[in-house]
């Protein structure tokens, strides 16, 4: 039989962002696939020798838009480690209760484009409806929807007050209820079943071997997640992973409409848990300060006057609509430098996110070494790609869900 | 068909989930992160800002007493309004209009005099 050589990618109907596999197909079916990657290459890790430590935080959270907070908390958390810095715990729970809304707006985005690559798309609707309740806590307590820019090292920039994490519980009772009502049609509804049912098989053990990370991991039986390790607050949260043995495209969209439902528990549990305190640790490394003091101290104590006097517009943050402003809280100072290495791990929506820093006591990092998910996941989407239709190649590449810019920065 | 029925009954009396929108437009919630403003009257020029701005759009020029920025190069991630001494920038809810021109927004203010100079003066 004559063999094809057909492109998909990197502009493609069912691909958010531009991932090219080189497809062999002999009559409809996929015998060999090999990707190209570096479409989407920005050397963000090169920054970090030229921007300074604080400033890496905003640019860390500009290699993936979907899950900024998580990358953000992962770098954070590598560099508190290496300064010796203790963030308060209401701080921990504020991380994680942005970083599983993280999750669910991403598992929500991934569950609509998924029913659109199989051409369901007033399910997609549907999703991305409720997401966007997610989107509106997100920009209501944050400041913005994306790239929420609320993790500063020891701490978090924001605060929630009492009435917003009661109007947050309210509209995550809407989601979930809404949420259950699709249940029914993305997990029993015989056509969709029929799409992703036995599509993209990875077996247990090919999981295994093969580095498979996060819901991919999970779909095929193994019950393995970062937050086990109990990052931010989740030590304190009784976290257990979620696991489908199904090991195909479906068990994997189960193992991420799960966690959706999941993660609005955890953020209800950690609302409830979360201790009263400060948002922020003030930071304090090995070496002495010495960018220039920008104004003198006269002047300095003079306009500090002034200030306490008026406090009204210092540290406003963001209530939902008609809601009195919490209490204003106090942001970290940072003086010194990192000198150190080390690497941290968080659970992105898409798997296992690690990050490797290394400071030399100057006010730039060494090396930023960034190992995101995708990264881990090709390997399997290659293995699940033989054999199987050309009509499938959509639905099994996004049942890894690929974040290129992740995985080339 | 009892479900169906259900559904139809239900989204016939509820009100549209989508917006007419040029006549309804959603608003901000307080605390977004929109345009970046800055009173100049109340500004020193300290530079604070400048120092600490992740994509480097601010420049403040403490001698002529300028204060710019490049609206197209900011970011939006408010450490500027966090660590302004005199809380003169802040961010307002809606966003920057669409432009087709790059804009720099470039705001002359009064250098602050230092306080020798003002004593030699009198």
């Amino acid at each position: 039989m004559a063999r094809t050589i057909l492109p998909f990618g990197p502009q493609h109907p069912v691909l958010p962002e531009p991932l090219h596999l080189k497809l062999t197909i002999e009559n409809e079916t996929v015998v060999e696939a090999l990707p190209t990657l570096g479409y989407v290459h920005r050397g963000l890790e090169k920054l970090c020798e030229i921007r300074d430590f604080n400033q890496m935080i905003q640019i860390v959270e500009r290699v993936c838009g979907i899950c900024s907070c998580l990358h953000a908390l992962c770098y954070c958390e590598g560099v508190e480690q290496i300064m010796g810095v203790e963030v308060p715990r209401r701080a921990k729970y504020l991380r994680t209760i942005w970083g599983e809304l993280h999750r669910m707006h991403s598992h929500l985005l991934w569950l609509g484009l998924f029913a659109d690559a199989f051409g369901f798309e007033s399910l997609f609707m549907q999703f991305w409806r409720i997401r966007e309740r997610i989107m509106d806590i997100m920009e209501a307590t944050c400041g913005n929807r994306v790239v929420v820019s609320v993790n500063v090292i020891g701490g978090v920039r924001r605060d929630l007050s009492p009435e917003q994490c009661q109007w947050i519980e309210e509209q995550l009772a809407i989601s979930e209820k809404e949420l259950k009502q699709l249940s029914d049609t993305i997990l029993s509804d015989y056509t969709v079943k029929k799409r992703t049912v036995g599509v993209g098989v990875l077996t247990k053990e090919q999981a295994y071997q093969l580095g498979a990370a996060g819901p991919t991991l999970r779909g095929s039986g193994w019950a393995q997640d970062v937050r086990q390790t109990g990052y931010a607050a989740f030590g304190e949260l009784g976290f257990e992973p979620i696991v489908e043995y199904g090991c195909d495209s479906y068990a994997r969209s189960a193992v991420r409409f799960r966690e959706t439902l999941q993660s609005i528990d955890l953020v209800r549990l950690a609302i409830a848990r979360m201790p009263a305190g400060e948002t922020a640790a003030d930071v304090a490394g090995a070496m002495e300060d010495d960018t220039p003091k920008p104004v003198s101290a006269g002047e300095r104590r003079d306009i500090m006057q002034a200030y306490n006097r008026d406090k009204r517009h210092r540290f406003v943050t963001a209530p939902p609509p008609n809601l009195d402003l919490p209490a204003g809280h106090v942001a970290a100072k940072v003086k010194g430098k990192p000198d150190g290495e080390a690497v941290t791990r968080v659970e992105q929506p898409r798997g296992e996110l690690l990050y490797y820093i290394k400071g030399n006591g100057s006010k730039n990092m060494e090396r930023v070494r960034i190992r995101t998910p995708t990264f881990a996941n090709i390997p399997p989407l290659l293995a699940m790609l033989p054999g199987c239709e050309l009509a499938d190649v959509p639905v099994i590449v996004l049942s890894i869900d690929p974040c290129i810019s992740c995985t080339e920065r | 068909m009892f479900n169906m029925t259900k559904n139809v009954v239900t989204n016939l009396l509820t009100k549209s989930s989508t917006r007419l929108y040029p006549i309804a437009v959603r608003g901000h919630f307080e605390g977004f992160r929109g345009t970046l403003v800055c009173n100049v009257d109340e500004c020193i020029f300290c530079r604070s800002c400048m120092i600490k701005c992740p994509s480097q759009c601010i420049t403040v020029d403490n001698k002529a007493g300028t204060w710019a920025c490049d609206a197209m190069a900011c970011v939006y991630c408010g450490v500027c309004v966090d660590v302004c001494p005199t809380s003169c920038l802040s961010m307002t809810k809606e966003h920057r209009p669409v432009a087709t021109e790059h804009q720099t927004i470039f705001l002359q203010g009064v250098p602050k005099k230092k306080k020798k100079d003002e004593a030699a003066a009198e």
